[in-house]
């Protein structure tokens, strides 16, 4: 009986169509626009401005406070200019837009396959080059890793789990880092094991990649105690607080953070950038992103260079379909429909999936009907019928009270729901009205 | 035929018994109140719409009984004659707070402002600005959701199919606000309503850069300055590449609105120019 | 291109496959409802459905003006369940009464799918028994009646047969030698409502159901385990003057009130711990009424009473939360 989380979860149709295809470097693009916002926190700071010239891996960007990351050049050449374009917030925001020129690295950057197991740094060091490093969460929610690995006063960890199961229908791109570069995921996982002080790490791995949980297994086996924990298939395991359940059966209390049941949880692919950063000096500056949809001519998984135009990596997948409806940004549960391909690839795009019609077309909504579904597959136990007209007639404390503000925006509910109620659209808006209420009720205090 | 007499008599007793425990609970527990709250209110409209910033006319009332100065307190929908009325029986003096009217400054139609994608969640404009910049290439103009028509309680407001933007029935708005507080991009503002209701308004709210305000829809406002020069009453600014005009300062001299170069500036309720430059006139009062 | 808040993909389930795939689950029912009862069986059941469906079509397009939606199954789902829940000698006006007041009343006054307090076929059940209680109360014999309908031969119910022996005093062992074996009663052979007999088809039914995940298990566990609880003490403190647990199970409507009526979505509660509570009401309401009530059988008015307090139990019952219970302390 394989573990998993104790309250609800859904299971959608998997469609990991490009489980098998390894890893493409995708060639580095003329043109890179690199939003200033591309994570949790205050925006980065422009260091450049029009006419510089930059190199691979130069800091471009600084971090503006102490929940902000720093930003580096994925390309070398000329900054265009420092302009607004739209990007995945589906707003313009501001962004350095580079033209490039050649491919020249900064120099002390390791850019070698040699793996560099020995771990030299201090636990404090570690924390600083992974902050330097601009290294943020890159299962999507693109906090900044330095800051989850300085723990507040009075809390301590005394276990890291690493979040290898992507539970999105369709993405892969973990699945492949996990298949290709295990070793160095695991060296990964030390430094990251060293920087908490902890002895204990536990990977979690959904049962539908038997060959990763395979492979990472007896990889760890020469690592003291990392191990595998493989995992029933339930959406949405790879949500912070239901892999803790799941791996350690402990529940994160409502409203407070992991480190409050002393864990701390990171991606495979963050790991993996803090091996990167921290053993051959390579600041963030490119992922694996997944390209597919079920009329793609070749779904893949492209190892892309930030601030890259998603059509770059429509087009090396075969090119736009012709029934495209819907163009998403990450996965199909949690992604961003996106208003065009221009839009650029960031830290937290963890795929492109084209939607054809007419699943691209949402249902016609009916009136509810009462049969519970959606508090059934709510894994945080709230309960979506009614938070949903509570949003919609704008009672905000009955909203707050019925715990809103613990929705972590799976879409189970929505899901479910038989009559396509969008409940998931009105429950947001909950969470943005009574989180501001909240603020001003702090502020005012 | 005892039957019913004692029936009659019983039941008749028991009434009378209740009536005067509930006349004695009516004296012995009576809460105070000024007398003269009771009389505020019965001046007041009943429309309990919260335009005066209170919860309802019986808060207002009690407010303004409280008040020692109601000049700058007013009904939106009673309006001068409610609050002489007012200012009456307190003997207070009451403001003069100009009739207000909503006003909504967007003109990007279907025709002005392309649609680029097709909008499929939740009919609420909330909802819709969370989520994204619209339909449209303009992130600040209207999303069409209508939670402004769903917020009118007078009937004021309505949803015009082909254009895709809420249309102010003039005769009905009372300048409650409640629109103005339920559109999430502040498109909506409640302007004087204007001698002969004439006013004249910039219709955009797009702060981006001019060339970018264009592309995305053609008749916004491009930020060039040209009814700021124009202007001899310095009614209008220029802020954020967005021209406003204070609806305070202009005399509706009427100069501003043939210079624009997009036609970003609207005269409602004008007679005809009879200049020879051909100006499209916008929307007048709409039938409901 | 769409743009849409996410989720994007959905599910699939509807309305429509919920409704139906109840109706699948009663066609077990209604093989043995046909077996036993014959022509009154496809009479009354046809009947039921037509004017249940056709009463929802008339009232959503001419008095409500709006689209209808009987396409969506439940109205037909009430229909067969309100026949289910008479006797099939019944005749047709009474039944054509019923529809009217159960899909009237019971459903589109108060809004339609989704917005009924009370369990519409239970309302129409009840307003018949009230009003008709001779037509309501004679029951056809099973097989014998095959061939009739306003005329089958009716008898008694093993139900009101040990109500009335139990109340004259009579002993419980002596009466189980008047009415059929547990095994023939679980089969379904004894005189009853249309559907409400055979257990095994009923059980068959639930199984479907729970595996479409169209209901969850917690009503019926909770109103068969509280009678079975209930009637187990009672019986187990003075066997002679009380049936057995099996017995109440297995006659009258506890089966089919448990599987079918008391889970239905409107009126039922929204959490798990509440649907919990509710059957719980609803079985021990149900042998308080047989037990100690006049009526031998109590299971509609146990459900429509249990109804009543649904909304009671949402607002204080909610669903358990994720990170109520205290994290389990680290070493």
């Amino acid at each position: 009986m394989l573990k998993t989380f104790s309250l609800g979860g859904v299971h959608p149709a998997e469609n990991k169509r490009s489980a098998n295809s390894p890893v493409e470097v995708l060639p580095v693009p003329p043109v890179v626009s690199i939003p200033l916002a591309q994570h949790i926190g205050a925006p980065a700071q422009a260091l450049v401005k029009k006419g510089d010239e930059v190199k691979v891996g130069q800091v471009i960007a600084q971090s503006a406070g102490f929940v902000s990351a720093n930003i580096h050049s994925p390309v070398s050449g000329k900054v265009a200019k420092v302009d607004q374009v739209v990007d995945a917030s589906g707003y313009r925001k501001a962004a350095i837009i580079i033209n490039t020129e050649g491919d020249e690295w900064v120099e002390d950057i390791d850019r070698s396959a040699i793996l560099v197991k020995e771990i030299t740094a201090s636990p404090e060091a570690i924390v600083k080059k992974i902050g330097e490093a601009g290294i943020v969460g890159l299962g999507g929610a693109t906090f900044p890793a330095h800051v989850k690995l300085s723990p507040p006063p009075g809390k301590t960890c005394d276990v890291l789990i690493i979040n290898g199961v992507e539970c999105e229908p369709y993405l892969t791109s973990d699945h492949r880092l996990m298949l290709e570069k295990g070793e160095e995921l695991l060296v990964g996982i030390r430094l990251l094991m060293t920087a908490l002080h902890v002895k204990e790490a536990i990977i979690g791995i959904e049962n539908n990649k038997p060959d990763a949980i395979a492979h990472m297994e007896k990889l760890a086996s020469e690592y003291e105690g990392i191990r595998v924990q493989p995992l029933k298939v339930q959406y949405p395991q790879g949500g912070e607080k239901q892999l803790i359940d799941a791996c350690m059966g402990r529940q994160v209390p409502s409203g407070k953070l992991p480190i409050e049941v002393g864990a701390v949880v990171h991606n495979v692919g963050t790991a993996y950038a803090v091996y990167e950063a921290v053993q051959k000096n390579k600041p963030l500056i490119e992922r694996i992103v997944t390209v597919t949809g079920l009329s793609l001519a070749r779904p893949a998984n492209f190892l892309t260079r930030i601030g890259t135009p998603i059509s770059a990596l429509i087009e090396a997948a075969g090119g736009l379909p012709d029934d495209t409806g819907k163009i998403i940004g990450g996965g199909p549960m949690m992604g961003k429909a996106l208003t065009s391909t221009e839009i650029p690839v960031t830290k937290g795009t963890s795929g492109v999936l084209l939607m054809p019609q007419p699943l691209a077309s949402r249902k016609p909504v009916d009136p509810c009907i009462r049969c519970a579904k959606c508090v059934s597959v709510c894994p945080m136990g709230l309960s979506p019928y009614l938070l949903m007209p509570l949003a919609e007639k704008a009672i905000w404390d009955r909203a707050e009270e019925e715990n809103v503000m613990d929705c972590i925006e799976c879409g189970s509910c929505s899901f479910t729901c038989p009559s396509s109620r969008p409940l998931l659209d009105y429950i947001r808006l909950g969470k943005a009205k009574v989180g501001q209420i909240m603020r001003s009720r702090t502020a005012n205090a | 035929m005892s039957v019913v007499l004692i029936t009659i008599v019983t039941l008749a007793g028991l009434g009378a018994i209740a009536a005067v425990i509930l006349f004695l609970a009516s004296k012995k527990f009576q809460v105070f109140e000024d007398p003269r709250i009771d009389e505020v209110e019965e001046a007041l409209p009943a429309a309990n719409c919260g335009g005066c910033g209170f919860p309802g006319c019986r808060a207002f009332a009690e407010a303004l009984v409280k008040a020692d100065d109601i000049s700058s307190m007013n009904c939106p929908v009673g309006g001068a004659d409610t609050m002489t009325a007012v200012a009456g029986i307190l003997g207070k003096e009451a403001g003069d707070a100009k009739p207000q009217v909503a006003v909504l400054r967007c003109n990007g139609s279907c025709e002005h402002r392309p649609r680029l994608n097709n909008y499929q969640g939740a009919m609420s404009c909330a909802v819709a600005a969370a989520l994204y910049g619209g339909e449209t290439g303009c992130s600040y103009g209207c999303l069409g959701c209508g939670d402004c028509v769903a917020a009118c309680k007078f009937d004021a407001m309505y949803m015009d199919e082909e254009t895709g933007l809420p249309v102010i029935i003039e005769e009905n708005c009372v300048a409650c606000g409640a629109c103005v507080e339920a559109c999430p991009k502040d498109i909506i503002e409640l302007r004087n309503i204007g001698p002969k209701s004439r006013r004249i308004f910039v219709s955009c709210v797009n702060k981006d850069k001019g060339a970018v305000a264009k592309k995305s829809c053609e008749v916004a406002c491009i930020g060039c300055g040209k009814c700021e020069k124009e202007c001899k009453f310095d009614a209008i600014t220029i802020k954020d590449n967005l021209a406003y005009i204070d609806y305070d300062k202009c005399k509706l001299c009427r100069k501003c609105a043939p210079v624009c170069p997009t036609n970003s500036i609207h005269e409602l309720n004008f007679p005809p120019r009879k200049s020879k430059v051909e100006k499209t006139e916008p929307e007048k009062e709409p039938v409901a | 291109m769409i743009v849409s808040p996410s989720p994007h993909v959905h599910s699939g389930d509807s309305v429509q496959k919920n409704m139906y795939g109840v109706l699948l689950a009663l066609v077990p029912a209604l093989a043995a409802s046909v077996w036993f009862f014959g022509l009154g069986a496809l009479i009354v059941t046809l009947t039921s459905v037509l004017a249940c469906v056709l009463f929802e079509h008339l009232i959503q397009k001419f008095l409500l003006k709006k689209p209808s939606t009987i396409m969506d199954g439940s109205a037909a789902v009430t229909g067969l369940l309100l026949a289910f829940n008479l006797p099939t000698n019944i005749p047709l006006g009474l039944i054509i009464i019923g529809a009217a007041i159960a899909i009237g009343m019971g459903k589109m006054s108060f809004g339609g799918l989704g917005q009924n307090p009370f369990n519409p076929a239970l309302v129409g059940r009840v307003f018949l028994l009230i009003s008709f209680p001779v037509q309501m109360t004679s029951w056809p014999v099973p097989i014998a009646a095959r061939g009739a309908y306003i005329d089958a031969v009716t008898g008694p119910t093993p139900l009101s047969v040990v109500k009335e022996g139990l109340s004259a005093g009579r002993p419980f062992s002596e009466l189980t030698a008047e009415i059929p074996s547990y095994l023939n009663l679980f089969m379904g052979q004894m005189g009853g409502s249309a559907g409400e007999v055979a257990g095994v088809a009923l059980l068959l039914g639930l199984l479907y159901m729970l595996i479409k995940k169209i209901v969850t298990w917690h009503i019926p566990v909770a109103v068969v385990g509280s009678i079975a609880v209930f009637t187990g003490v009672l019986h187990l403190s003075d066997p002679q003057a009380y049936a057995s647990p099996l017995f109440h199970l297995l006659t009258g409507g506890v089966l089919l009130g448990a599987f079918f009526m008391a889970t239905d979505y409107a009126s039922s509660p929204m959490s798990k711990r509440g649907m919990l509570l509710y059957g719980a009401g609803i079985g021990i309401i149900t042998v308080l009424i047989r037990i100690y009530g006049s009526y031998p059988e109590g299971v509609s008015f146990a459900i429509l009473i249990m109804n009543a307090f649904t909304p009671l139990i949402d607002k204080y019952i909610k669903p358990k939360r994720f990170g109520e219970k205290p994290a389990v302390q680290k070493a």
